[in-house]
């Protein structure tokens, strides 16, 4: 089920280095919401706040608040498991586990939701995660197979399978067709377009005609020098954004034009 | 040892090799030869010393039981205590690593980290005098305790040692010993465990140990039989420990509990050889060399199971 996320005056840190400061934002449920921006502006770091993936490395920590659908996912009786359960998240460079075949990758997160899985149930899921990732063609008749043994652009789309074989209410997307060629971008797309129906989505790129295509809203994160914290400087209905900014800094970054 | 085969080059398509190459390729290609010549000599040398005790009657062995009737018990022996020592301290090991890679505040890490090297480091005769003053009688109760309730499994069997000069506590100084090798290379392999896959566990919901089952053990997997077959070797070839702790009787006996294990070859050798003379000295030779083929097939036994999977090793 696919859930609203309010973020409320969200600074993130790695140690004492604030990275992301003062963000607020409302993350429509059935939606796909686009963030753009300069590299090392904090796009990674504030999507990885999201599903409190952020404090797994040493050192790092957030403050403020970050809401779904009333639960309140920074509460100290929050457990970050339920909350990475709930909330999917596909990376940057495709990373299905290398040591598992293709049909262990997409069924991995429902053998920690529910330890025992009948086979048939399991069969299942595999087979409609992977059509829902558009892989099932390539892969059925090789399912026993390492998942590292794929092409780039099907890893990829092995992850995405792995992701929503869980049934996340939000799937959090990294800059998921940075390595990827114009076709295998392309399915991925579409692929978002069809899970909007189900899911809440937040994908960071770097390609605006990506983001003008698929999402119905988007965020610009800039920063104003090195070492300054990165700050979401608009967010508004892509079609906006993309036509008539609010601010110069939008405009500027949306026409190539900086500094 | 593998061959791996070096690709063939196509017909018709040749390859600029650079001084650069060509060096690195002949260096490490006469290490390789360097160091099969080193285990043929071994061998060899094994072999022709070996070789009178392997046609000598069966009459002028020690023992008199013939050469197998000699070695047989020692083969058992030796198995035993390697095998007693690994079973315990593979699983402890990587327990170890584990907490020390994963779970240990970075202080503590460090600290058990050096403790855990120390041990490696600690010559082999203070474990002797260890095993024989302190963990055998310490171990003594649990003889007794074993050889009541548990004395229907043949390792069991009894009847309890009054020393604790046995195998069992044999086995377990060997793990002791072999502990710092194998938490040494498990703590390595998984801290290399690849953040990519570590995170894209913890972020389909994995708890810290899940994540641990799901992206570290299997990639650390090789690597951790790689320690303990190190480790294996080292408990093999482990004379001073046995030596002091074992009293030695000469049956071919599983009986890990009782006064009457039979030695390890590597230990018999060290305790015979100063006073063996002729046709003794082939013996414990021949007997060196079984512990030779020994070592020989256990390691290739590991290599086999390393690359039954290696399709799934991470390595690619
Ligand atoms: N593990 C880390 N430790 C310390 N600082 C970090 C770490 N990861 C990122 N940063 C810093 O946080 C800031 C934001 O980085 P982030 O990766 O979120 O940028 P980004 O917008 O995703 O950039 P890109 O578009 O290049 O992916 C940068 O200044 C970066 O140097
Ligand atoms: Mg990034």
């Amino acid at each position: 089920m696919a859930k609203r996320i309010e973020v409320s005056d969200l600074n993130i840190y790695y140690g004492n280095f604030l990275a992301v400061e003062g963000v607020n934002v409302a993350i429509e449920p059935r939606s796909i919401t686009a963030l753009i921006g300069p590299s090392g502006c904090g796009k990674s770091t504030f999507l990885r706040s999201l599903n409190r993936m952020h404090e797994v490395l040493p050192g790092a920590r957030v403050e403020g608040k970050v809401v779904m659908d009333g639960q309140d996912l920074y509460a100290a009786d929050t457990d970050p498991v339920d909350v990475r359960r709930s909330i999917g998240m596909v990376f940057q460079r495709p990373n299905p586990f290398p040591t598992m075949s293709i049909y262990d990758n997409v069924i991995a997160g429902n053998r920690l939701n529910s330890k025992r899985m009948k086979k048939a149930e399991a069969d299942e899921v595999v087979e409609k995660s992977l059509r829902g990732a558009n892989l099932w063609a390539e892969v059925k008749d090789r399912l026993d197979r390492p998942g590292s043994g794929l092409s780039g652009g099907q890893q990829q789309r092995l992850c995405i399978a792995r992701a929503i074989a869980v049934e996340p209410d939000v799937l959090l997307m990294d800059e998921p067709c940075s390595a990827l060629d114009p076709i295998s971008t392309l399915a991925i797309e579409d692929l978002m377009a069809e899970l909007k129906e189900r899911f809440t989505i937040v994908i960071v790129t770097h390609n605006m005609q990506q983001a003008a295509r698929v999402s119905e809203q988007t965020g610009f994160f800039n920063l104003n020098g090195v070492g300054q914290p990165g700050r979401l400087i608009e967010f508004n209905p892509t079609e906006k954004i993309f036509s008539n900014p609010d601010e110069k800094a939008t405009e500027d970054y949306i026409s190539g034009r900086f500094g | 040892m593998t061959a791996t085969k070096a690709p063939t080059e196509p017909p018709g398509q040749r390859t600029v090799r650079r001084p650069g190459d060509r060096l690195f390729a002949a260096s490490a290609k006469g290490s390789g030869i360097f160091i099969l010549l080193v285990l043929a000599g071994v061998a060899a040398f094994l072999i022709s010393r070996a070789l009178p005790a392997l046609v000598a009657p069966a009459e002028d062995i020690p023992g008199g039981a013939g050469l197998a009737g000699y070695i047989a018990p020692l083969v058992v022996g030796t198995l035993l205590a390697a095998v007693l020592a690994l079973l315990v301290a593979t699983p402890l090991a990587v327990a170890i690593a584990l907490y020390v890679a994963y779970y240990a505040p970075r202080r503590v890490a460090a600290a058990l980290g050096y403790v855990i090297d120390l041990l490696a480091a600690i010559p082999s005769v203070v474990y002797g005098f260890w095993g024989l003053t302190v963990l055998a009688p310490a171990l003594l109760p649990f003889h007794e305790w074993a050889a009541e309730y548990l004395g229907w499994i043949p390792l069991f069997a009894g009847p309890a040692s009054n020393t604790g000069r046995t195998m069992f506590t044999v086995g377990l100084v060997l793990a002791v010993m072999i502990l710092p090798i194998i938490s040494a290379i498990s703590r390595e392999v998984f801290i290399q465990a690849p953040a990519l896959h570590r995170e894209a566990a913890l972020a389909l919901g994995a708890t810290r140990w899940e994540m641990i089952k799901m992206a570290v053990i299997p990639y650390g997997k090789s690597g951790v039989i790689a320690g303990a077959m190190l480790g294996l070797g080292r408990a093999l070839g482990e004379t001073m420990a046995v030596a002091i702790v074992l009293s030695g009787g000469a049956a071919a006996t599983l009986n890990l509990i009782s006064n009457s294990s039979p030695s390890t070859i590597a230990s018999n050798i060290a305790l015979r050889f100063p006073e063996a003379t002729g046709l003794d000295v082939n013996t414990l030779i021949a007997s060196g060399l079984v512990l030779f083929l020994i070592t020989l097939a256990v390691n290739m036994l590991a290599r086999w199971i390393v690359n039954r999977r290696a399709d799934f090793s991470g390595a690619n």
